[in-house]
């Protein structure tokens, strides 16, 4: 390693008064960094007596940081008394220079800090919803396009996406779906058995699975694997300009892109839901043969009678709305990347939170709106 | 003493020797240009320089110093005493103009608020940039700006030895020419020895004290532009003595 000759600062008294300050040593940021803030009181404890001579040609290296340190020590001009070289000089000026281009620089004011976020806040949110609805508007009119021209239906992309998004989402859906079916029957079989009410296992995980947890689970696990994905890839695509070269080309984003999506999530969404609900029910069943003793056979023999059939019709509208809104906030935050690493990485998480937070606000609607129907057997 | 010593390096990549046998001295304030065609390891041999690369044979020293070994802080002071350009300026995305030049003197820990700001518009005035220029993004940013950020931040640390990886490229004409010309000045200014890798013969002769030649794996010839012009080679003729060529370097 380079040993540096630290900076020094030797002072002396001149005949009439005066003091003279003679630096030597390297002022460079390597030696500099070492013993910053000592130098930094030292050179501030004599700035303020008056008549110094700054006597710097003894200094064996100066670079910028070293010139800024003095120059921040004189108070931003040249002393009166300075005994410099012309290359020293000349690193002044161009810090000199530097002040100069810079008295435009203003900070903002902050006393109304409170008021600017709110405000920021609501815009932000109102441009949310306006971009969201346009969004939706865009594909209503793409869609009524697509009627008109059957031929230009991105049949590719949709098949592409029902593949990436519904097809290889059945096995972590389906484990899911077993497991969280085992735990509910399991847990629901040693309340009931106190009160000898063994039978209506079949009611509570059957209810419970078909109406409220498989459209759920769906849709949280598709929004954190799929919709996550989406955001990702759109993002990353605004990133590479790749979105502008499609529009470029004459292909529209939203048909190509952003349509694709939301389809496929659409069709796929309701079908994992009917697998994920079936897997559930086994899993409870297992469950409720081991602890309860109740057959598979009875199990499913009594279904049909504890839970109404109109639950399952419940269940997969639920996967049908879950999928476009996954695929609508998925698209709608994907949209919103801007060309750097950081807003990736916000806009995905923003995509997954927003949509698993409106899928249950979503099931809560449902909830009340469909209180009447396929409750009372 | 010499800011670089290249003696005997040879690179493997993937099976494939990417060069053999590379000797090369710079000395201080030297400005030295690495020429040769597409692909044939220019760029390798800066990758190779700043230490993202292992050499497979031979050593290469900077400042009379391994770039490896000796333990993480002395490899870390080493790596503070050059300044990269790197093609594309890497800036950081994430960061405004100001927080990608002030990144490497926060990294030191040891200067202040004040003290950081105070550099980093100096740096800002250094590269021709104005001080509302340090509120934007680098994409916000166009090329030309880009690189100039790009080499404030290389500038940052003070070096003693700047690193440019193609500076010219992806610059029109004009803003090549104002980009090569404040290279030049800032390098003399500071004292800089400048190693920089390019295709572009214009900047090449403007820039260079010394031009290294990259052909066949090795270096063919290295010395002034004149010398080099004086050489015969197929690759030196088919480089320097195309039509184009003759037309830039006669301009200069």
């Amino acid at each position: 390693m380079r040993n540096h000759s630290p900076p020094g600062i030797d002072v002396r008294a001149l005949a009439d008064g005066a003091l003279e300050l003679r630096l030597s040593g390297e002022w460079t940021l390597g030696a500099l960094a070492e013993s910053l803030a000592a130098l930094q009181q030292h050179l501030a404890r004599h700035a303020s007596v008056k008549k110094v001579n700054w006597n710097c040609l003894n200094i064996a290296a100066l670079d910028s940081t070293g010139a800024m340190l003095l120059w921040r020590a004189w108070r931003r001009s040249l002393p009166q008394l300075l005994q410099a070289s012309p290359e020293q000089l000349a690193i002044f000026e161009r810090i000199a220079a530097a002040d100069r281009e810079r008295s435009g620089l203003m900070p903002a004011s902050q006393r109304f800090a409170w008021l600017l976020s709110i405000g920021t806040g609501a815009l932000r949110l109102f441009r949310h919803v306006s971009d969201f609805t346009s969004l939706i508007g865009r594909l209503l009119l793409d869609i009524a396009y697509l009627v008109r021209h059957p031929s230009a239906i991105p049949w590719r992309e949709i098949s592409a996406n029902m593949y990436k998004s519904g097809v290889r989402s059945m096995p972590v859906t389906a484990l899911v779906g077993f497991l969280i079916g085992v735990v509910l029957s399991f847990l629901s079989a040693l309340q009931l058995r106190n009160f000898g009410a063994d039978i209506y296992i079949i009611n509570i995980v059957g209810l419970g699975i078909i109406r409220e947890l498989g459209p759920l689970l769906v849709a949280v696990l598709v929004a954190g694997r799929s919709g996550s994905a989406m955001t990702a890839q759109l993002g990353v695509m605004r990133v590479t300009d790749e979105i502008d070269a499609l529009a470029a080309m004459g292909v529209s984003r939203s048909q190509r892109l952003i349509l694709p999506k939301v389809v496929a999530l659409a069709v796929t969404m309701p079908l994992l839901v009917l697998w994920t609900t079936a897997i559930a029910l086994i899993g409870g069943m297992v469950s409720a043969q081991i602890q309860l003793d109740i057959s598979y056979g009875y199990f499913i023999a009594t279904l049909p009678r504890a839970v109404a059939v109109s639950n399952l019709w419940i269940g997969l509208s639920k996967g049908l709305v879950f999928g476009i809104l996954v695929g609508l906030i998925a698209c709608h935050f994907g949209l919103r990347v801007r060309p750097n690493t950081e807003s990736l990485s916000a806009n995905t998480t923003a995509s997954v939170v927003t949509a698993i937070t409106l899928v249950i606000l979503a099931d809560a609607v449902f909830a009340i709106v469909m209180r009447e129907i396929g409750l009372r057997v | 003493m010499s800011v670089i010593s290249i003696r005997d390096l040879s690179f493997r990549y993937e099976g494939e020797w990417i060069c053999r046998g590379i000797n090369i001295e710079v000395e201080r304030g030297d400005m030295v240009a690495l020429v040769g065609g597409s692909g044939c390891g220019k760029t390798t041999l800066l990758q190779l320089l700043i230490g993202l690369l292992t050499p497979t044979e031979g050593e290469i020293l900077l400042f009379d110093e391994p770039l490896f070994g000796g333990g993480e802080v002395r490899e870390r002071a080493l790596r503070r005493r050059f300044g990269v350009l790197f093609q594309h300026g890497a800036l950081f995305s994430a960061l405004s103009v100001y927080d990608n030049i002030a990144f490497p003197l926060r990294e030191l820990r040891r200067l202040d608020v004040g003290l950081i700001h105070d550099l980093v518009m100096l740096k800002l005035s250094m590269v021709e940039l104005l001080p509302r220029h340090a509120l934007m993004m680098p994409a916000e940013l166009s090329g030309g700006m880009a690189k100039r950020v790009a080499l404030a931040r290389a500038l940052a640390l003070e070096p003693e030895l700047l690193l440019l990886d193609e500076p010219t490229s992806g610059l029109d004409p004009d803003r090549s020419d104002s980009f090569v010309h404040l290279i030049r000045t800032l390098g003399r200014e500071l004292g800089l020895t400048v190693v920089f890798v390019t295709h572009d013969l214009e900047s090449m002769a403007e820039l260079a004290t010394r031009v290294a030649v990259l052909a066949e794996q090795r270096i063919l010839a290295i010395g002034s532009v004149e010398e080099i012009l004086g050489l015969d080679h197929p690759f030196i003729r088919n480089f320097f003595f195309s039509e184009r060529s003759q037309r830039i370097l006669k301009a200069h």
